[in-house]
């Protein structure tokens, strides 16, 4: 189902994620996130933005353990658990995380 | 969680475009690392043209998946085998792959490399170690 941000229709597949990752704008998430209730903090746009970067360079986003791992390195280890992360993205990070940044399904997500 | 972890090598022979085995190697290895394994990839033959620097697809009209091979030390792949023969067939040496790297936690991330080169007699004896042999 397409999603309108600012006046700008954005193509998704059928589970919701934008079908053309160049399109991305910060709206995008925001609008998202409304449908979903929630409210993006700063500690969700480090997230967002951090997957962002990722795929930029390595053309894949990254499994749940591998952002993981990453967050705490680069966040703090206090961030860098599961918990955390499924705190700010109650239905997983990859999943929904990904889905506000723009990116496709993670590889591997079922 | 007594299974035995097993040890996975996934055998890549041929060049990066054309077909589509070396996309779908990578993504079976980057799967197949969420899960506890002990995983190998060996590059033999045109296979090894899958982890040559600077590739453009512009060409083609494919994505270029290149820059994929250097998050597999994010995905602890640790054990890239390159057949030393194969280079040389080809005119290849060391320097016209990629540096892939892995970061050891316990030595403050630091970055280790994670391709080894190996003679065809090596990487016959790694073939015959391997619990399962994924060929693609």
């Amino acid at each position: 189902m397409p999603i309108e941000v600012n006046g700008k229709t954005f193509e998704t597949d059928e589970e919701g994620y934008l079908s053309d990752i160049n399109a991305w704008e910060p709206g995008v998430a925001e609008v998202m996130s409304k449908e979903d209730d929630l409210e993006l903090t700063d500690e969700h746009w480090d997230i967002i933005n951090y997957l962002r970067d990722y795929y930029e360079e390595y053309q894949i986003a990254p499994a749940v353990r591998v952002l993981t791992k990453a967050v705490g390195k680069k966040f703090g280890k206090d961030k860098g658990n599961s918990k955390y992360l499924y705190g700010l993205f109650p239905y997983g990070p990859a999943k929904q995380a990904c889905r506000y940044a723009g990116l496709p399904k993670p590889t591997g997500c079922v | 969680m007594s299974e035995t972890i097993k040890n996975f090598l996934y055998l890549n022979r041929k060049a990066p475009y054309g077909t589509i085995y070396a996309w779908e190697s990578l993504e079976v290895v980057l799967i197949g690392a969420a899960f506890d394994q002990d995983v190998s990839l060996a590059f033999v033959d045109d296979g090894v043209y899958q982890l040559t620097k600077g590739q453009d697809t512009a060409g083609i009209g494919m994505k270029n998946f290149s820059p994929t091979y250097a998050a597999l030390g994010d995905y602890e792949v640790k054990k890239i085998f390159v057949e030393q023969e194969s280079l040389d067939e080809r005119g290849l040496t060391l320097d016209d792959l990629q540096h892939l790297v892995w970061e050891d936690e316990d030595e403050d991330y630091a970055e280790k490399d994670s391709i080894k080169l190996v003679s065809r007699a090596e990487m016959a004896a790694i073939m015959d170690d391997a619990d399962v042999v994924f060929s693609f």
